[in-house]
């Protein structure tokens, strides 16, 4: 069983988190063309060595993660809460709007 | 194209054979050679698994094309070859993934004859069980789709099921109760490697080059043409290059600049010490996700669906061993005195829509055979066979027309739900 490091909850086993992907960017899908768009839903750099990789801690802070993870030992060298996680984005754009604000844990 | 060495004789294997090798006591030749690395090849093979040995076997017996190499970093079938569960079956759900492995099937079922080897082919039926509606509702699906195709295959019932597999627990209070199964009677098993080693021999005595221990470093392209490969042993000129792997697949791919859509999931069985035979079918539970049959030897060999994350490591686990043997008891309570005796992990290249990518890429000369799953093995003769006639003929054949990597840009997949990795 590999550990992942969570910056949240510390040290926990994998069974607790889902593997969700490769980290990479979504192109704005009113810009990008159709065949770039396939490409960044379908195609996968598949790296055996260090990639980066969205993780979600289901089974304990529900955070989503970028987990750096070595493909061929499983070793975990660096973790990070996701710049994509739902409610920080949700938490700066209340904060942008100045609208009502969204109860959580800041971080 | 024929090599200048050519064709060796191989003295065949057969019981008058066997007594005269018996009474005269001189050794067999080695099943196959060893080579130095020749300058170039008209075709190069990189993966030296059943794959890659049936492209080259077919490209040699089909089409007269024998100057080819296969390239193996490791031992032949080191890989997925030798780490499957050796299940072979036809009954999938899409037409196009049902006429592509009854092909295979039939190509299996003469592949002892055609070789001079024994393959022990074993055809036993194949059950997949259905432990709710839905399920039972997708073999129905799978069923009409196979008959229409002429494949055998029908639902059964609890009470046919419990005839064909006695020690299954089909009574109504199981966890996971089973109501049904589709029964696919020219399913069965197959001894992998002795299809390896099969192939590797026929190739080998038609002249085909076998280099083990040879590891692609790179491929040289020059405009959108491959001109060459690069090995740890010395480079190779040649003008077409198949890519067989299967684990590696994705980087064999990138050495020419080619994108692939596949994520590498080890997949991990066991098998357990040898008993006496008493499970004569081999059956599979999709919602349990675990497949089981008896080897000729007496061992029972499982396997489960694959990993939850990507990973080129071919370890296995604890909680794998012990998950899928739960589950396994599930099915056969009367198992759990039984011991696992080994286990272990394969690499399977996993599509999105678990069909494999076979034929031509923006590379001239450069084909992949890849993209296997869960059901690269049961494939190999008829994958080994479509690509060979398609690198002798320059034409797609229509058997693997819509497995093109050109799928995925053009947005037409093709949704193998009978594949195993999928649950139902």
């Amino acid at each position: 069983m590999i550990r992942i490091p969570c910056p949240y909850c510390g040290p926990r086993n994998a069974s607790e988190f889902h593997y969700i992907g490769e980290q990479r960017s979504r192109p704005d899908p009113n810009q990008t063309t159709p065949a770039r768009w396939r490409s960044y839903l379908y195609m996968q750099s598949n790296e055996a060595g260090w990639a980066a990789e969205k993780w979600w801690h289901g089974s304990g802070c529900r955070r989503y993660l970028i987990v750096e993870r070595h493909t061929v030992t499983n070793e975990v060298r660096a973790i990070q809460p996701s710049a994509g996680d739902p409610r920080r984005r949700l938490r700066q754009e209340a904060a942008k709007s100045e609208g009502p604000t969204v109860e959580g844990d800041p971080d | 194209m024929r090599r200048r060495n050519g064709h060796r004789e191989v003295p065949r294997y057969s019981a008058f054979n066997l007594v005269r090798h018996g009474v005269s006591g001189s050794r067999w030749p080695n099943v196959w050679r060893a080579h130095d690395l020749e300058p170039s090849y008209d075709v190069v093979v990189i993966g030296g698994g059943v794959h890659g040995l049936a492209t080259a076997y077919y490209l040699a017996e089909h089409h007269g094309i024998t100057n080819v190499a296969v390239l193996e970093k490791s031992y032949l079938g080191s890989g997925a070859s030798g780490r499957n569960t050796a299940i072979i079956r036809s009954n999938y759900l899409t037409p196009e993934g049902v006429r592509f492995y009854d092909r295979s099937l039939r190509l299996y079922e003469e592949l002892a004859a055609d070789l001079n080897f024994n393959v022990m082919f074993s055809r036993r039926g194949h059950l997949t069980l259905a432990h709710n509606d839905s399920s039972l509702r997708t073999m129905r699906w799978r069923a009409e789709v196979n008959k229409l195709e002429d494949i055998a295959s029908e639902v059964i019932g609890p009470d046919e099921i419990k005839q064909l597999v006695p020690y299954l627990d089909t009574s109504g209070d199981a966890r996971y109760p089973i109501l049904g199964a589709l029964y696919h009677p020219p399913g069965g098993t197959i001894r992998h490697d002795a299809v390896v080693w099969g192939y590797a021999r026929a190739a080998d005595a038609r002249g085909v080059h076998l280099h083990q221990n040879t590891e692609v470093t790179g491929i040289d392209v020059t405009g959108d043409r491959v001109v060459g490969v690069r090995t740890n042993r010395g480079s190779i000129a040649t003008s077409v290059v198949v890519n067989c792997t299967a684990g590696w697949s994705s980087l064999i791919s990138k050495m020419v600049g080619v994108d692939m859509p596949i994520k590498t999931f080890p997949l991990q069985a066991a098998v357990t010490e040898p008993v006496r035979p008493f499970l004569h079918a081999v059956v599979v539970s999709g919602t349990l996700h675990v497949y089981v049959s008896q080897t000729d030897r007496g061992e029972l060999v499982f396997g489960a669906s694959v990993d939850p994350f990507p990973s080129y490591s071919m370890r296995g686990s604890l909680e794998f061993t012990e998950g899928v043997a739960g589950d396994l008891l599930e099915l056969m309570p009367s198992l759990a005195t039984m011991r696992v005796l080994r286990q272990w992990a394969g690499l399977c290249d996993v599509t999105p829509d678990f069909s494999p990518i076979m034929g031509v890429t923006p590379v001239t000369g450069f084909y992949v055979d890849v993209g296997w799953g869960t059901y690269g093995f049961k494939a190999a003769p008829v994958a080994g066979e479509a690509i060979a006639q398609l690198i002798a003929t320059k034409k797609v054949p229509t058997l693997i027309a819509s497995f093109d990597l050109a799928r995925f840009s053009e947005d037409r997949l093709v949704g193998e739900k009978g594949a195993a990795a999928v649950g139902h």
